[in-house]
């Protein structure tokens, strides 16, 4: 049973009691709207959008509750321990803080862009958590391009961060919106080129079918070993986290292209940018690590386990590197990253041709 | 050829305080840069024009929080020059002591905000946390954690409290282990070498010529060091060394700074097993005579020097403050131009930037 026949099975409950309450009540033409196809269509796209924002969400604040205790151990610290068990709602406390603060828009700012670029942002990542499967049964649609679509999705982030950092009228926004978008579109071609190799050997741009060739054989991780490690360095980059924060360097640029955004804008973009994490973090599970197989527990459970431990990597990696420049980051991208990536294609192709996997 | 000025400051965090930095850039590469100081400016100098002598110690100590030992020790070096007071053997010990456990306390926060500023916050949190080892032993010595009022004209305040010697020689065996882990966190990282090597450049020649002084200078492998060329207190009896490096840039302030702890570390050894007993303070008069005199100190950030006019009363009639930093500002276009925005808080962070003394 998938995510949409679950939902709509709730929703047609839901909707048989409430038209049974409203015939009851005499208004027999409203119950019989409620219940036509269109309506529970509707009501269950809707309890789709809501079920997935509601996982995203939870998985966003858990990612957030353990960078903070991960980082905090790193730097022999303790990190949250106040509100809620081992300060795991100390997330919540700080998302109604931003929530009350009051909503600041820069007075020569372009109102339109400025205000769009979040809505784009966050949008848009949403949508990624909604295109992720985290099982054969829990996933919201099956296309046949999903990975590429969840690519497309990804590298719609930049252009709406190079509006946001422009409509703010601010110098560093302006230099972080440009550079957000040098390093993102540079970071495109090895993170792509580095999925062809998983692409080749499994003949299909299907996560599903990508993580059942991985239960057939062995985990991609072995056979793609130099596209796994580029894969994490260009997903680093991708969701900009240290070291390749430089769009949002605060030592240089006082965070980048979202210096002008306040209050809950900010802590929309900053949910969005853990969005972005779990979905990178979840395409390196689904191509490299087996996806959801793994015994004993549900599927869905072992999904969750290595995502974060793959996030837990992208934390070690923050605690314990500084940050690169924009002229090194972009040498890194074209001279290291895409040789490595093609020297993966090329094993990928040999282990296909010779018909290993 | 599109230009812009960008400020920064006198609110970024790249500051380490209150001064504005005005940088031109191309693109992203910096034409031009221009420091302007003058926002912390409190009216140090004529302010202690109206206090007597002794008043003046626990003023010195704010000139910066980060070095608060060294300044109120050249306060005091100054108007012992003035007065002509000789200062017994045992306290010069434990002001060399005291100095060089504030030196290591400063270098650390230097590396701590060296840390934040290349996007280490785990570099900041570890160099705190060794910090505060070196903040307990002085707060022992004087029972202060960051302004001490420990030197007095003519020694120092008290002796040292019992089992200091165990207790500092047994965190300096600790810190020296965890010198040792800054450098894997700093050093073994590839990203941190490519952020400071060939960063920053400042020719000797330039260096010398600006005035540069103490880490930054040293960096530029230039060896001075008041230390060592004007010694004050007991530093011409110890047995050490001067620390450059050859290189120039960033890398080399940070390598210097680095070896300067484990020679501060060397030197307090030293000093302990040399340490005399006997008074730790001599009375001194309470008018100053009709002349002038100055000294200068190394101090963590460079050479200070304090220039004082008495006009045979109980108060100085004159006082004039040279600080390293306000000097070494002044070569920041030099170190600056050519490189990228994102140097900025690398070059300007390897210079120990304190703005408390620069204003004064």
């Amino acid at each position: 049973m998938d995510l949409y026949s679950f939902t709509e099975g709730i929703v047609r409950w839901l909707v048989g009691i409430i038209s049974y309450f409203v015939d009851w009540l005499g208004f027999h033409g409203f119950a019989g709207w409620i219940e036509s196809p269109g309506v529970i269509q509707f009501l269950t796209i809707f309890g789709v959008a809501l079920i997935v924002f509601i996982v995203g969400f939870l998985i966003a604040i858990t990612m957030i509750w353990q960078e903070r205790k991960t980082l905090g151990r790193l730097m022999d610290r303790r990190g949250a321990m106040v509100v809620g068990p081992a300060g795991y709602f100390q997330n919540i406390a700080d998302g109604l803080k931003t929530f009350l603060k009051e909503i600041i828009i820069p007075e020569k700012a372009d109102k339109k862009g400025y205000n769009w670029a979040p809505v784009i942002i966050i949008g848009s990542s949403i949508l990624l958590i909604g295109l992720i499967p985290m099982s054969d049964r829990f996933f919201v649609c099956d296309i046949d391009g999903g990975l590429i679509f969840i690519f497309a999705v990804f590298s719609i982030t930049p252009f709406a961060i190079l509006i946001g950092g422009w409509a703010s009228n601010n110098k560093y926004t302006l230099i972080g919106g440009m550079r957000s978008a040098a390093q993102l579109i540079s970071y495109e071609v090895p993170l792509l080129l580095s999925l062809v190799g998983v692409v080749i050997l499994t003949g299909s741009l299907n996560l599903g079918e990508i993580v059942h060739a991985q239960q057939e054989s062995v985990w991609f991780v072995i056979p793609q070993f130099i596209g796994f490690i580029v894969f994490l360095i260009t997903i680093v980059a991708e969701v900009e986290r240290i070291p390749f924060d430089l769009p949002e360097a605060e030592a240089e640029l006082v965070e980048g292209w979202w210096t002008e955004y306040g209050g809950m804008r900010f802590g929309l973009l900053m949910l969005a940018e853990y969005f972005r994490g779990y979905a990178g973090a979840a395409v390196a599970v689904l191509l490299f690590l087996g996806g959801w197989s793994g015994p004993i527990l549900p599927p869905e459970i072992w999904f969750l386990i290595k995502v974060f431990i793959v996030f837990f990597v992208f934390i070690w990696i923050r605690g314990s590197l500084t940050r690169v420049r924009i002229d090194q980051i972009l040498n890194i991208g074209w001279k290291r990253l895409i040789p490595l990536s093609m020297v993966n294609i090329v094993i990928a192709v040999v282990i296909k041709s010779m018909g290993w996997l | 050829m599109a230009e812009m000025w960008i400020n920064m400051g006198p609110q970024h965090p790249m500051t380490h305080g209150l001064w504005n930095l005005r940088v031109k850039v191309d693109g992203e590469t910096i034409v031009d840069a221009e420091p302007v100081v003058g926002y912390l400016h409190r009216g140090w100098e004529k302010l202690v024009e109206n206090r007597m002598y002794p008043q003046i110690i626990p003023l010195s100590d704010r000139l910066c929080y980060g070095a608060s030992m060294s300044w109120s020790h050249l306060y005091c070096l100054t108007i012992e020059e003035l007065m002509g007071v000789e200062v017994p053997e045992r306290a010069e010990y434990i002001r060399v002591i005291v100095l060089e456990l504030q030196r290591i306390a400063s270098h650390l926060m230097w590396l701590a905000a060296y840390g934040t500023d290349l996007g280490l916050l785990t570099g900041f949190v570890y160099a705190m946390r060794e910090r505060e080892l070196f903040l307990d032993l002085l707060q022992s010595v004087s029972g202060a954690r960051m302004t001490y009022n420990y030197m007095r004209i003519g020694g120092v305040r008290n002796d040292l409290p019992p089992n200091f010697e165990r207790d500092c020689l047994r965190t300096l065996d600790y810190f020296e282990k965890k010198l040792d882990e800054y450098e894997q966190i700093y050093d073994g990282s590839d990203i941190f070498l490519m952020r400071t090597q060939d960063i920053g450049y400042l020719k000797p020649a330039d260096a010398i010529n600006l005035g540069v002084t103490g880490p930054t200078l040293r960096g530029s492998g230039v060896k001075i060091d008041i230390r060592e060329h004007d010694p004050y207190s007991v530093y011409d009896e110890l047995d050490w060394d001067i620390c450059t490096h050859p290189d120039c840039d960033c890398y080399a302030r940070y390598r210097v700074r680095m070896d300067e702890m484990r020679m501060s570390c060397h030197i307090i050894r030293e000093a302990f097993k040399k340490m005399p007993d006997g008074p730790v303070r001599v009375k001194v008069p309470r008018n100053a005579p009709k002349r002038t005199a100055f000294a200068r100190v190394e101090d963590p950030r460079g050479e200070g020097l304090m220039y004082v006019i008495g006009d045979g009363t109980d108060r100085p009639f004159r006082l004039k403050v040279r600080s390293p930093i306000f000097v070494t500002v002044s070569a920041v276009p030099i170190m600056l131009k050519g490189y990228k925005v994102a140097d900025v808080p690398a070059i300007m962070g390897s210079v120990d930037m304190c703005l408390g003394e620069t204003d004064r």
